[in-house]
């Protein structure tokens, strides 16, 4: 017997959503209501890490393929994993738990719908890394803002309003492009069958507008720059499990899509179009980086800080060797942690102090001596130290950009000595120095419960820091046969175009 | 011999109609009565029609009167509608005091209008349905007849419709002169080359249903008709009449206009663009909500139209069930306008929606369904309707449409978010009752539940709707 275990991992969360939903509501319920939501994300994540253990990492065919008849003649419900695929998989299911962990007084009303909201939000976010159909991809890559919104919406800061409608206009402008696209594709090749458009390829004269519409929407969702505008407002203004969500799986999406989608399907037109990609990913990475340096406010720090590192992920992706792309999914789980738990930590003294201003700090070590070691590991997967996941990642982008091209490789070179210099003086300015402000004074050390989440996240952080192999294993097979299929498809169209 | 079995479902409703006229007449206080008794026979219409919809294709009447498909689908359609519309308005016609016997009465005759406009096959049917349809419509819109803006309504809508009949009218004399016949099909077979004075028949015809739709530039009446009318009066208008006349669009252009598609494809394509367009940026200011729902389904006509455009089978049957998809997000959208209600007024400005998330949970939630759905988001049933949509209209390459279509969207989705905002993020007012009649409440559940979970399995409807094939 054959169980849908994919399709079982997408719908949990949302059964789970749906008798919180409808459960009664008083306050003594609400905490329950929260222990049931962290039992059914806490099923959901070791479904996932039975997946990967019942996962084949030597061949680099789809896996758990399912594949029923959904809208009729038109398009199937497919859903399957690679190497590439599931360790976003189970990201998700892991910051997921946390971000449910860490809801706390803050978010006093309506606790309920927000597990309702951030229990959808995992199911469409399993849901778009692991469709192998475009339409049920991008019904899942949509659906997302639904949740998002009201997350940003409802519990978010002082501007939330603003920051909600920005965030969600501009990724709904985006993916409407993509949208056409789709149903371009359709009309060009008769199916929106990923496995199947793998096969037989897109015609070369559609590939370059095709493959400028789901850059648009990858573009806004990565978000690369001048298009990143709404990630700064929309992490301010979101509640810690929102920011959390947002910079550890929702930008990542993106960068999903651009190795699934632009490069697989869009071989000749990705080749095409590098040289735009390596021009936005530099500017992004130092542009973003010096505008990182001059925050005052921690949480748009951060999120500039996201951006730079999303930069070296696209460059990452569109260096097309081994390295880079290995080394951009590394990057993107790696942000994934070390992100979400910056966010996190920030929330923790938020909580405290109800300020992101970084001047309103100061000498926290001597009050908080637990935090301030979290913060520094975090700080320093941040940078990509060695010995962090963070250092992986880069590194290998690095080498595969050096192998394609010395100059682009020099400058993303700069962005890692700018990404410490701003991550440092962070550090320095909320942990060290003098204790200034007497509202510091009050501060009490980590609460169990962050405790927890923030080592769950430091322990991963270190560990894949010194020891890949878990992760480059799970994706060599794919990310070769991704490059592979890439370099035949470029080579055959080159070969033509002589003739 | 005529075949008098099919127009039983015609037969009757005229019979029922006279007969609860009379029934008014001679009984007095009997207006719930015949509320019930239209209810009662809007149901036996349902099944009479139900019963004829094995019929694939049938004239009668020298073809003047026409069942197929296309014709049962939609008559279905518009009777299940009714019977909606008419359990959700109950309450408020009686709170409002307009629960006289005429109302149901004009409502059944307006509905007989649009059955006979279905189903016409000739130019003088058709006319004759759709005067049928209008008059009941005019006198509905200022039912109240104490309220300054329900008269002013209802007079507005005279005046522009009866101009309106009159260009439709001189259209029809074009066509023809030009002809030499009323019948659709034998138009068809008399048209053998372009002739100019058949362009201009077609023109003022089309100027005459777009009016009916709403459709820009002659939309100017719908914001104030729909505010100005008794809310049950206009979930009446959002709803019925736009089946009808997009019954009688598909119909006249793709039965004896078909040759002369390229004489309009590029009218409808300027109708829809400029609805689409026009709709999405006039609804951002709007602070009434049944003036926003007016510009809204201006913009949603607009997408209805551009499967016109297509001149494929396709196009016709995304067009057919966007408007399904529609006539449900409508009848929820004013199932949950009709809810709010307090110590027996109602309220329908943008503003009394204020912080409603609190108190009113499930209502809210399902607003927040419904508007997401209007403004098109996945998976919610109101993108696949524009999904559909969109992948008739790029099947013709037409990628202009369709960018616009999409990028109109977007600025349409600004005005849905800005009342989720004001429902979800801002501060709560007084409760509202919460005593509704279960009629209301059923409908909100099942059009609430139809938005949600059609994506599950959206064959149920394609396959019903796969079946109309007009060329």
């Amino acid at each position: 017997m054959n169980i849908p275990i994919l399709s079982s991992l997408i719908l949990l969360p949302t059964v789970g959503a749906f008798f919180i939903f409808f459960s009664k509501s008083n306050n003594k319920k609400y905490q329950s209501s929260k222990y049931v939501a962290l039992f059914i994300s806490l099923a959901n994540f070791l479904l996932s890490l039975y997946l990967w253990f019942i996962f084949d990492n030597t061949v680099s065919d789809f896996q758990f393929v399912e594949n029923r008849k959904w809208i009729a003649g038109f398009v199937n419900y497919k859903v399957g994993v690679d190497g590439i695929s599931i360790l976003f998989i189970i990201l998700t299911t892991f910051i997921t738990p946390l971000c449910i962990i860490s809801v706390n007084s803050t978010i006093e009303n309506r606790l309920k719908d927000f597990l309702v909201a951030i229990l959808l939000m995992e199911t469409l976010m399993i849901g778009v890394f692991c469709s192998l159909d475009l339409l049920v991809f991008y019904l899942f890559f949509e659906g997302g803002l639904i949740p998002m919104f009201l997350i940003i919406g409802i519990w978010g800061g002082e501007r939330r309003v603003y920051s909600a409608f920005k965030f969600f206009l501009y990724t709904l402008l985006g993916s409407v492009l993509m949208l056409i696209a789709i149903i371009s594709i359709y009309w060009i090749t008769g199916t929106t069958d990923v496995e199947k458009l793998y096969e037989i390829g897109i015609d070369i004269k559609y590939q370059n507008l095709l493959w400028l519409a789901f850059f648009t929407s990858f573009a806004v969702k990565t978000p690369m720059w001048p298009v990143h505008t709404w990630l700064p407002d929309a992490h301010v203004e979101a509640p810690t499990a929102g920011s959390v969500l947002l910079a550890a799986i929702l930008l990542k999406m993106a960068g999903y899509g651009f190795i699934r989608f632009s490069l697989g399907l869009f071989p000749v037109a990705s080749e095409y179009f590098i040289p735009l990609i390596y021009f936005l990913s530099l500017v992004a990475i130092i542009y973003t980086s010096l505008v990182a340096l001059m925050q005052d406010d921690m949480k748009k720090l951060i999120a500039y800080s996201s951006v730079a590192h999303m930069g070296f992920v696209t460059l990452g992706i569109f260096t097309m060797t081994q390295q880079g792309i290995e080394g951009s999914i590394f990057q993107m789980i790696s942000h994934g942690l070390v992100s979400a738990a910056l966010f996190l930590s920030v929330g923790v003294i938020y909580d405290r102090m109800h300020t992101r201003l970084i001047s309103q700090y100061g000498g926290i070590v001597s009050i908080m001596p637990k935090y301030a070691i979290v913060f520094m590991i975090f700080t320093l997967g941040a940078i990509g130290l060695p010995g962090t996941s963070g250092f992986i990642g880069e590194f290998l982008i690095l080498m595969g950009t050096f192998k394609k091209n010395f100059l682009v490789a020099i400058i993303a070179s700069l962005g890692v000595i700018l990404a410490a210099a701003y991550m440092l003086w962070l550090y320095k300015r909320v942990i060290f120095g003098k204790l200034i402000n007497d509202n510091l004074k009050k501060m009490v050390d980590l609460k169990k419960s962050e405790i927890l989440i923030l080592w769950s996240l430091a322990v991963p952080t270190i560990l894949f820091g010194f020891y890949p192999e878990p992760l480059i294993n799970t994706i060599e097979v794919s990310v070769s046969n991704l490059i592979e299929m890439y370099n035949l498809n470029v080579e055959n169209y080159l070969v033509k175009n002589s003739q | 011999m005529i075949d008098l079995n099919l127009i039983l479902p015609e037969i009757f409703i005229s019979l029922a109609l006279m007969f609860l006229l009379i029934v008014g007449v001679f009984k007095k206080n009997s207006s719930s009565l015949i509320y019930n008794l239209t209810i009662l026979s809007l149901f036996v219409l349902l099944a009479l029609v139900l019963n004829l919809s094995h019929i694939e294709e049938a004239f009668i009447f020298n073809q003047s009167y026409k069942i197929d498909n296309l014709s049962n689908f939609m008559k279905i359609l518009t009777l299940i509608s009714a019977i909606f519309v008419m359990l959700t308005s109950s309450k408020y016609l009686k709170l409002t005091k307009i629960f006289k016997i005429e109302y149901p009465v004009l409502i059944l005759s307006s509905i007989l209008g649009m059955m006979v406009m279905i189903s016409s096959n000739d130019l003088i049917v058709f006319y004759m349905g759709l005067e049928l349809q209008s008059l009941a419509l005019y006198v509905l819109a200022s039912f109240n007849r104490d309220n300054l803006l329900s008269t002013e309504s209802g007079l507005k809508y005279f005046v522009l419709s009866a101009l309106s009949s009159g260009l439709l009218l001189y259209g029809c004399s074009l066509i023809y002169g030009f002809s030499g016949s009323t019948n659709f099909n034998e138009i068809e077979i008399s048209i053998s080359n372009v002739q100019y004075g058949l362009t201009f028949g077609i023109v003022f015809i089309l100027v005459g249903l777009a009016f009916k739709i709403s459709a820009v530039p002659f939309h100017m009446w719908a914001p104030d008709v729909y505010q100005g009318s008794p809310t049950s009066v206009t979930i009446f208008f959002a709803i019925l009449p736009k089946i009808a006349a997009l019954t009688v669009f598909i119909r006249f252009l793709y039965v004896p206009f078909i040759n002369m598609m390229d004489q309009w494809q590029m009218i409808i394509i300027f109708l829809s663009i400029a609805s689409m367009i026009f709709g999405a940026i006039a609804a951002i200011g709007q602070k009434n909500l049944k003036r926003l729902v007016a510009y809204s389904s201006i913009s949603h006509m607009g997408y209805a139209l551009a499967g016109l455009t297509t001149g494929t089978n396709e196009g016709i049957q995304s067009s057919i069930i966007y408007l399904s998809i529609y006539l449900v997000m409508n009848l929820a959208l004013f199932s949950c306008i009709f809810m709010l209600r307090r110590n027996e007024n109602y309220f329908e400005n943008i503003d009394d929606l204020s912080g409603l998330s609190k108190n009113h949970p499930i209502l809210s939630f399902s607003m927040l369904i419904i508007l997401f759905s209007l403004a098109g988001i996945p998976p919610l049933a109101g993108f696949f309707a524009k999904f559909y949509i969109f992948k008739a209209v790029i099947e013709q390459s037409m990628y202009f449409l369709a960018i616009v279509g999409l990028l109109s969207t977007v600025i349409a989705a600004f005005y849905y978010l800005r009342i989720i905002k004001i429902i979800y993020f801002d501060p709560e007012k007084e409760k509202y009752d919460k005593d509704h009649p279960i009629g209301l409440k059923l409908s909100l559940l099942l059009s609430t539940t139809f938005i949600l979970i059609y994506f599950i399995y959206p064959n149920a409807i394609n396959n019903l709707v796969s079946k109309i094939n007009i060329i």
